[in-house]
């Protein structure tokens, strides 16, 4: 595999998709029902990130309590839910995680 | 530099710390993974430092390992990168005033974390002629750590070759949940997920992770009206 190319090609496809929109910046307007559109995106996205991850962490899936991704998965929203803070969620999460994964299951 | 873009700066990079906590594993894992997936450790840091998008350079590396060919490699990066394509969009009205060069260099920065550190300072009305500097200090806060994380991980995984067994990158997830459940305020956001997640999940088998387009487009038909 050439490296540099890789590297490159994937440098070029990333940057374009971040750019685009940056560089014609005014000259498109977007309409009003896009705009709501768009205002789902990121939670629809991150969460077709998160279930997969959590729900089948070594491929198949696994729904058990005796999966520590989906357990502490479900208690870090349910912090998130209560404490509405993001830094106690993710240092919760993980901590909840690491003891599950190590200790208990 | 003036009082106030100081002011600014460091509250963008103060907003991007949690993020970070959650990106530290991240970064450190993808250095720790590199070599035996098959990519050399400067190719590991030049990744970070040149294409800078986390969940893509992860992606990369299963492709690498399972022989994929350059092309597909790429188009798959293309793929998992678009949602970028919308940040973008909801950023352009926050953005579009500012010259080029700043604009080069947001577009550069644009990930999820510092799209969810940057969305609420952007949605105060106050202050429109400095917010991109708040974006600048969750971008170099964003960016130092990604750097230093994956040449720390290059570091340890020489160390400690099975560390990529203990499934650290389950602080991506968790990352991911503490960004999420803010927007859950009303029912269609509750649809939008809830249609998304097992819709990730039904579409996992689909070849390049397409099934993460698949299954964000139907939340988000779900969700609006």
């Amino acid at each position: 595999m050439n490296e540099v190319a890789l590297i490159l090609g994937m440098f070029l496809v990333t940057f374009s998709v971040r750019f685009v929109l940056f560089a014609v910046a005014g000259k498109v307007h977007f309409p009003v029902w896009l705009n709501q559109a768009l205002g789902f995106v990121p939670p629809a996205v991150l969460t077709a990130i998160i279930l997969p991850a959590v729900l089948m962490p070594e491929g198949e899936i696994w729904f058990s309590w005796q999966n520590p991704w989906l357990l502490a998965g479900v208690f870090a929203a349910i912090v998130a839910l209560v404490r509405k803070d993001l830094m106690t969620t993710i240092v919760a999460g993980m901590a909840c995680f690491l003891v599950l994964r190590f200790f208990v299951l | 530099m003036p009082l106030s873009r100081r002011v600014e700066f460091f509250g963008g990079v103060k907003a991007t710390l949690p993020l970070i906590v959650g990106a530290i594993p991240f970064g450190i894992i993808f250095g720790t993974l590199a070599e035996s997936s098959g990519l050399s450790a400067w190719g590991a840091m030049a990744m970070s430092l040149v294409v800078f998008a986390g969940s893509s350079q992860f992606i990369a590396l299963g492709l690498l390992a399972a022989g994929a060919a350059l092309p597909i490699i790429i188009l798959t990066t293309f793929v998992v990168n678009l949602r970028h394509l919308l940040y973008a969009a909801n950023l352009v009205p926050k953005v579009k005033h500012l010259p080029l060069r700043w604009r080069v260099l947001m577009a550069f920065g644009l990930t999820d974390e510092t799209f969810a550190a940057v969305s609420n300072r952007f949605l105060q009305p106050i202050g429109i002629t400095t917010a991109h500097w708040f974006y600048l200090g969750s971008f170099v806060a964003m960016y130092g750590n990604w750097v230093i994380c994956t040449f720390v991980g290059i570091v340890l995984g020489g160390l400690f070759p099975d560390m990529t067994e203990w499934g650290l990158d389950f602080a991506m997830s968790v990352t991911f949940i503490g960004m999420v459940v803010p927007y859950l305020t009303n029912r269609p956001m509750w649809g939008a997920v809830i249609v998304a997640g097992a819709m990730a999940v039904a579409t996992a088998f689909m070849p390049h992770k397409l099934g993460l387009m698949v299954a964000a487009i139907c939340g988000i038909t779900t969700g609006f009206p």
